[in-house]
């Protein structure tokens, strides 16, 4: 394996291990507060629905051309990853509260816990479209993840292995015991995966608009570390920004 | 309509997310880097400057708002 592609396993895996973490707690929290049957068939129902996704966009991706392809996808993926950096940077500096697992779990529960009971099809329908929607909308991310990266790197076959990865360790840590993942450093992901996002953004978005690297692949790893250090330097400055800012 | 209004939101929430300024900034920059690659001029350090540049725009942005 290349740098590209080990950086494509890595970079699926992170991401879609994040994904995966929070809908985990959705699920769970359907699960416990509205029984495991409903819980159990809206992430079915979620899955089917996310296959067919990826049935019909993973092809018709291969047909385009590869630098166009790079061009859209390193834009939409630079704009997205731009979104999780700031998101992470704003936590890791103290201007926005950390995303907490327990937390989110414990509201999802009480909410659950307090909806009425309205039977369709044979399953508790809060439950189902709770454990539905939220499989749904972080699967989607996951889809996203893996054919825009794996369509640019030109191997969709090795990102979906990086996320069928964090899938297996996810969800086995999570039927182990039976409680939100709250020990996973998501934070510390988030903003692993926001700089991931923003370096194969930019890598490819240069690519697609007709330069090249100086160093060709290699240059990603220099990205990677230009990234990388000013979004240290970033949480720093603002970090002590803001902690000037606080009357003493 | 309303379906497909949704639709929409949907994505651009997913993609654009919480500040427009930055995709409208990175098309920019993109743009900029693809005329100075068809002008023949090395193009690749344009989008690496550009970036930290956007993004502390965007988290100034979004320190005010908050």
């Amino acid at each position: 394996m290349n740098t590209g592609d080990t950086f494509l396993v890595l970079s699926a895996f992170l991401a879609s291990g994040v994904e995966f973490v929070e809908a985990l707690t959705i699920v769970l929290a359907a699960g416990l507060a509205r029984g495991w049957r409903s819980s159990l068939t809206g992430l079915a129902a979620a899955t089917v629905v996310l296959a067919v996704v990826v049935a019909v966009l993973g092809p018709a991706l291969t047909v385009i051309p590869i630098q166009a392809l790079r061009l859209v996808v390193g834009a939409l993926l630079l704009v997205f990853g731009l979104q999780w950096l700031r998101k992470a940077i704003l936590r890791a500096s103290g201007y926005k509260a950390l995303h907490d697992e327990d937390a989110i779990f414990a509201r999802e529960l009480a909410e659950a816990e307090g909806a009425a009971h309205v039977e369709r099809a044979g399953v508790d329908w809060y439950g189902f479209t709770l454990a539905f929607k939220g499989v749904l909308l972080e699967g989607l991310e996951v889809v996203f993840i893996v054919l825009t990266f794996g369509s640019a790197q030109g191997s969709i076959p090795l990102a979906a292995a990086g996320a069928a990865l964090a899938l297996v360790l996810v969800a086995g840590v999570g039927v182990a015991v039976r409680a939100p993942l709250a020990r996973a450093p998501e934070n510390a992901m988030k903003f692993a995966v926001g700089v991931m996002l923003t370096t194969f953004g930019i890598f490819w978005s240069v690519e697609g608009a007709g330069a090249d690297w100086p160093g060709s692949d290699a240059a990603l790893l220099g990205v990677l570390a230009f990234v990388a250090l000013f979004s240290f330097a970033l949480v720093r400055l603002l970090r002590r920004e803001r902690l000037e800012a606080v009357p003493a | 309509m309303k379906k497909l209004a949704a639709f929409g939101r949907f994505w651009w929430d997913f993609v654009i997310g919480d500040d427009w300024l930055v995709a409208v900034l990175v098309a920019a920059a993109i743009g900029a880097t693809a005329l100075l690659a068809a002008a023949g001029v090395t193009a690749w350090w344009l989008l690496p400057l550009a970036v930290p540049g956007i993004l502390w725009l965007s988290l100034r942005r979004a320190i005010r708002s908050a």
